[in-house]
């Protein structure tokens, strides 16, 4: 069954064509990965999901609602989640502070003005947070700052962010660029515990390594058309990927 | 209540409102323990506390909430004429308009951020000032300012029997007249107990303690993820404009509320109340306190208060005196620098002080406490006490 | 159709002076990404600039003159300015003319005063919160007119044009209507002519030189063109003693119009940025625009038909207008997407 499905999505950018034509489904439960060259419309694509960008033309629906012409914070709340490639984080907040705002977002809706509850009377929230920071292994850093963290670190708190929200759609954008091994190691092995709880994923990655060992279905994408669709092992032999990958260097 | 505030919460508030009772013991010996001064201190200081539940939370730099604080004290004077001469019903239309007023403000300006916001705050500001001036004389008197008249209605005393008489009347809360001074005498200081003080200490307590609970409350988290990072906002389903529209709304409640109580001390009102440069002081309060921790504004409120009292009332014999130890040509090229500054140059000052302070401590001097604080339990003790304390101030605030 | 003309033409030299402060806000926040809270109190500068030169000019020389006794029995004063003494015609003539002669000092000294500020405080601003920059430049407009004040009194000190442009041009007959219909005072021309010139001059700068490309470059991205190695702090400097400049050369010769006064500054700041914000921040043509659109708006709503109708109206005008901009236009006339959005 699908929860995503992107039909004939065109986006210009003055002339020049990010996305050609795109069409995806996505199945609940599953992770799929979308692939391609540098420049190939993935983050574009990503952006056309979280209402952050509209496209020109084409229909993006999730679980029956059309995302197009809704706003991003409406688009959350319909339960999809995104890691961005730069950590997006509540740099001056403490990480537990960073995990409950969204949270909060979760149980109290878009807005509410709840101004005379204390924080400190709060405790579900508060251990929900903190059993999301001890998930993505920050629970010993829950009272510092945000924004001192290393970028690995802050990829894991927004991550741990999305997560608290238990969304039907998690849209992972390189979780793990510019990460060591053993991080991409420990990364991976986060992400299939998230895929076993039935969290629906969508993942950009150019790490070959993280896209085999995690996802169901990959999608390639070569100059803003998905050129093709398919199980993983389907995808290293063929000849229209590789071309794509000019020779077949990566893979 | 203890059970969802922190102790160190509790004790700030208790503290904090046992230095506002006992205003006059303290304040008394540095020359600042008379009705009028204190009076501006709470008054002040609830502006200020209101200006960074906007500012020190959220992070939009308003310039134009003199707007509001004039709206306050046109209010609470039409309530005196029309109404009674309670400052009940004053100050709650004060705080009424001044939201109504902040709300339409703040829901064209909050329509742009950053730099954008700050300059239509300011032209809004303007506008007010502008229209109090001109066509709104006849509810403003304009320049003369707004002023109680004995022939005034006052449907409410009238119905209640209250006559009086031929004097002008004074603000009273059920009899008690709001510029009352009770006088003793100890240790050989004169203190001034008055009642208008103590009617605005009651309600700064209360306004600190409402800040208090929005600091603490989730509404405050959104509050300042909103001047961290509204992008992430909104991607993890949070509407930013209501939240700020909501602590633009209660920062203009906070300077109805100040503006009304202006007039609650001393019934007139005047347009000059909402010119920019009283913007511009209610951000520095803020600023020079500490935008963004509790206490700050109102001490920043304080000190601003205290030496503009002080530095307006110098003038050149003064001076002369405070030099008369040095050799004459010193003394007065000193007194002619030093006059720049005082008296009619007090702004100055203001403004010099403005630059100081962000050039050097944009913190405030709540962070030039923690880090004076810091640095001795550093030399007390090594670094871990140090760091202990750190974290503790940091609760603190 | 002749109050028409009347009002547009008074709303020109206002607008002049709008669009002049616009332009150096507008280049200042493009090239610097500094909000110059300030920039009102370089216009106010340039006006004293103005007072300066003509107070100096104008010494009196004072004599005795023992033949002639006033009412008191007191020997006679004999005033007169030192330049007339010395050099006669030519004296008398330079004193007139003290408004225009103040610009050539105008330029070095508001050149000095821009490159001063930039160098002692605007540059450590750059990679701090719009916050602090606004704070930090009111404060600094705080002080200066301060200064001022405390050097010239609180009160406005009239400048007079020069007698040969005191007088009132009269438009009408040249365009066919009745001799006293369209008055135009000439000086109030003469600003506007100056206006455009130094606006012509500003743009013909920034189009003609190389310098110049690199600060359109800046405005447009400035993130490339610091990547490009080019000395852009130099250039900083440069542009913000220029952008003084031209709002001090602003202020010098409005002061026949509006006689200054030491917070004169702070009411056409607040106005000047309501000019960028309508103009679309980031646009220089945007600037111009709006500076002279909303002179001639407000001119029109201080007529007393219009006030008739909307009591106040020209009291708001201005504010009103970019309230509506803002709301239906939020980048302005001619602001672009993407420039200077945050």
């Amino acid at each position: 069954m699908s929860i995503l499905s992107v039909k004939n999505v065109n986006k210009n950018f003055g002339g020049l064509k990010a996305l050609n034509n795109v069409n995806l489904t996505v199945d609940a439960g599953t992770v799929h990965a979308i692939i391609g060259p540098n420049g190939a419309g993935k983050s574009t694509l990503l952006n056309c999901f979280i209402g952050r960008l509209e496209p020109d033309t084409g229909t993006v629906t999730f679980d029956g609602t059309s995302l197009l012409g809704i706003e991003p914070h409406e688009i959350n709340q319909i339960g999809v989640s995104r890691v961005f490639q730069t950590p997006e984080i509540f740099g001056e907040l403490s990480l537990v502070d960073n995990v409950m705002i969204p949270a909060f977002a979760k149980r109290d809706g878009i807005f509410t003005l709840n101004a005379w509850r204390q924080i400190k009377t709060e405790t579900a929230i508060r251990d929900k947070a903190m059993v999301m920071l001890e998930d993505v292994g920050l629970a010993a850093k829950a009272g510092d700052i945000a924004g001192q963290l290393s970028r690995g670190d802050k990829r894991r708190l927004e991550l741990a962010m999305c997560l608290v929200q238990d969304p039907k759609l998690l849209l992972l954008d390189e979780p793990t660029a510019g990460m060591a091994r053993a991080d991409t190691n420990n990364t991976i092995d986060l992400m299939k515990t998230i895929a076993q709880r039935g969290v629906t994923m969508v993942v950009i990655e150019h790490d070959m390594h993280v896209v085999f060992s995690l996802a169901d279905k990959i999608s390639v994408l070569a100059q803003g058309t998905v050129i093709v669709e398919d199980m993983p092992e389907n995808i290293k032999g063929n000849p229209k990927v590789q071309e794509a990958y000019l020779g077949g260097a990566h893979l | 209540m203890s059970l969802t505030m922190n102790r160190n919460d509790v004790l700030l508030l208790i503290g904090f409102t046992i230095v506002v009772f006992a205003a006059p013991f303290i304040f008394t010996p540095i020359g600042a323990g008379y009705p009028d001064l204190l009076q501006k201190f709470a008054i002040f200081g609830i502006f200020a506390l209101g200006f960074n539940i906007l500012f020190g939370l959220t992070g939009y730099l308003s310039f134009g909430h003199a707007a509001f604080l004039g709206v306050g004290s046109y209010t609470a004077v039409w309530s005196f004429k029309l109404l009674s001469m309670n400052p009940l019903p004053a100050i709650f239309f004060a705080i009424l308009l001044g939201g109504l007023f902040s709300a339409v403000i703040g829901y064209i300006s909050l329509r742009r951020s950053g730099i954008y916001f700050s300059i239509l705050t300011l032209a809004f500001a303007q506008m007010c000032y502008n229209l109090a001036y001109s066509v709104l004389t006849p509810i403003t008197n304009g320049e003369t300012g707004l002023q109680l008249d004995q022939s005034d209605p006052r449907i409410l005393d009238t119905a209640a029997g209250i006559d009086y008489g031929a004097a002008l009347p004074v603000s009273n809360f059920f009899g008690i007249d709001m510029n009352s001074t009770v006088e003793t005498t100890l240790f050989g200081q004169t203190l001034q107990f008055n009642s208008g003080y103590y009617f605005c200490a009651v309600l700064l307590i209360l306004c600190f303690f409402i800040s208090m609970r929005i600091f603490r409350s989730p509404f405050g988290l959104m509050l300042r993820a909103v001047k961290s990072n509204q992008n992430r906002m909104s991607y993890t389903g949070l509407n930013t404009k209501p939240y700020a529209l909501a602590a633009f709304i209660i920062s203009g409640m906070y300077a109805g509320l100040a503006g009304g109580l202006m007039a609650v001390t001393d019934p007139l009102a005047g347009a000059e109340r909402m010119q920019w440069t009283a913007s511009g002081e209610v951000v520095l309060m803020t600023i020079l306190g500490g935008a963004g921790t509790l206490l700050g504004p109102v001490i920043g409120a304080g000190v601003i208060k205290y030496f503009e009292n002080i530095f307006s009332s110098f003038n050149e014999g003064i001076l002369m005196q405070a030099y008369s130890f040095l050799p004459e040509t010193l003394q007065h090229a000193l007194v002619s620098i030093s006059s720049l500054f005082v008296g009619e140059g007090w702004h100055l000052t203001l403004g010099a002080l403005f630059m100081l302070i962000v050039i050097f401590l944009p913190g405030g001097l709540m962070e030039g406490f923690r880090r004076i604080r810091t640095g001795i339990s550093r030399l007390m003790g090594g670094g871990k006490s140090g760091k202990a304390s750190d974290r503790a101030s940091a609760a603190a605030e | 159709m002749d109050e028409i003309l009347l009002q547009i033409l008074n709303g020109l030299d206002k607008g002049g002076a709008y669009a002049l402060i616009a332009l150096g806000l507008t280049i200042i926040f493009g090239t610097l990404g500094v909000v110059n809270f300030a920039h009102g109190a370089l216009f106010m500068l340039g006006a004293f600039c103005a007072v300066a030169v003509k107070a100096f000019l104008g010494m009196e020389k004072v004599t005795l003159d023992p033949t002639q006794t006033t009412a008191w029995g007191t020997p006679m004063e004999i005033r007169q300015p030192y330049m007339e003494a010395w050099f006669g015609e030519f004296g008398r003539l330079v004193v007139d003319f003290s408004v225009p002669f103040s610009v050539l000092v105008a330029v070095p000294v508001m050149l000095i005063v821009g490159i001063a500020m930039e160098r002692g405080l605007i540059r450590f601003f750059y990679k701090r919160p719009h916050a602090d920059q606004i704070l930090v430049t009111f404060g600094l407009a705080i002080v200066l007119q301060e200064i001022i004040k405390s050097f010239f009194g609180a009160n406005p000190i009239p400048q007079p044009a020069p007698e040969a442009a005191q007088g009132m041009i009269d438009f009408g007959i040249a365009l066919g209507f009745d001799a006293g219909n369209v008055v135009y005072p000439a000086w109030r021309l003469i600003y506007f002519l100056f206006s455009l010139a130094v606006i012509g001059g500003v743009f013909a700068f920034l189009q003609l030189t190389t310098f110049g490309m690199v600060v359109r470059a800046g405005m447009a991205d400035r993130e490339t063109v610091g990547l490009l190695g080019i000395d852009i702090d130099r250039r900083f400097t440069v542009v913000f003693g220029i952008a003084a400049v031209v709002a001090g050369l602003a202020g010098a010769m409005y002061t026949p119009i509006l006689s200054p006064d030491y917070h004169m500054g702070m009411d056409f700041l607040v106005l000047s940025f309501v000019v960028v914000v309508v103009g679309g921040m980031g646009s220089l043509p945007g600037a111009v625009l709006a500076g002279f659109l909303l002179g001639i708006l407000q001119s029109f709503a201080s007529m007393n038909e219009v006030k008739d109708i909307f009591p106040g109206i020209d009291q708001i005008i201005i504010y009103l207008i970019a309230v509506v901009i803002l709301l239906v236009r939020p980048r302005g006339l001619l602001g672009r997407k993407g420039v200077m959005e945050h």
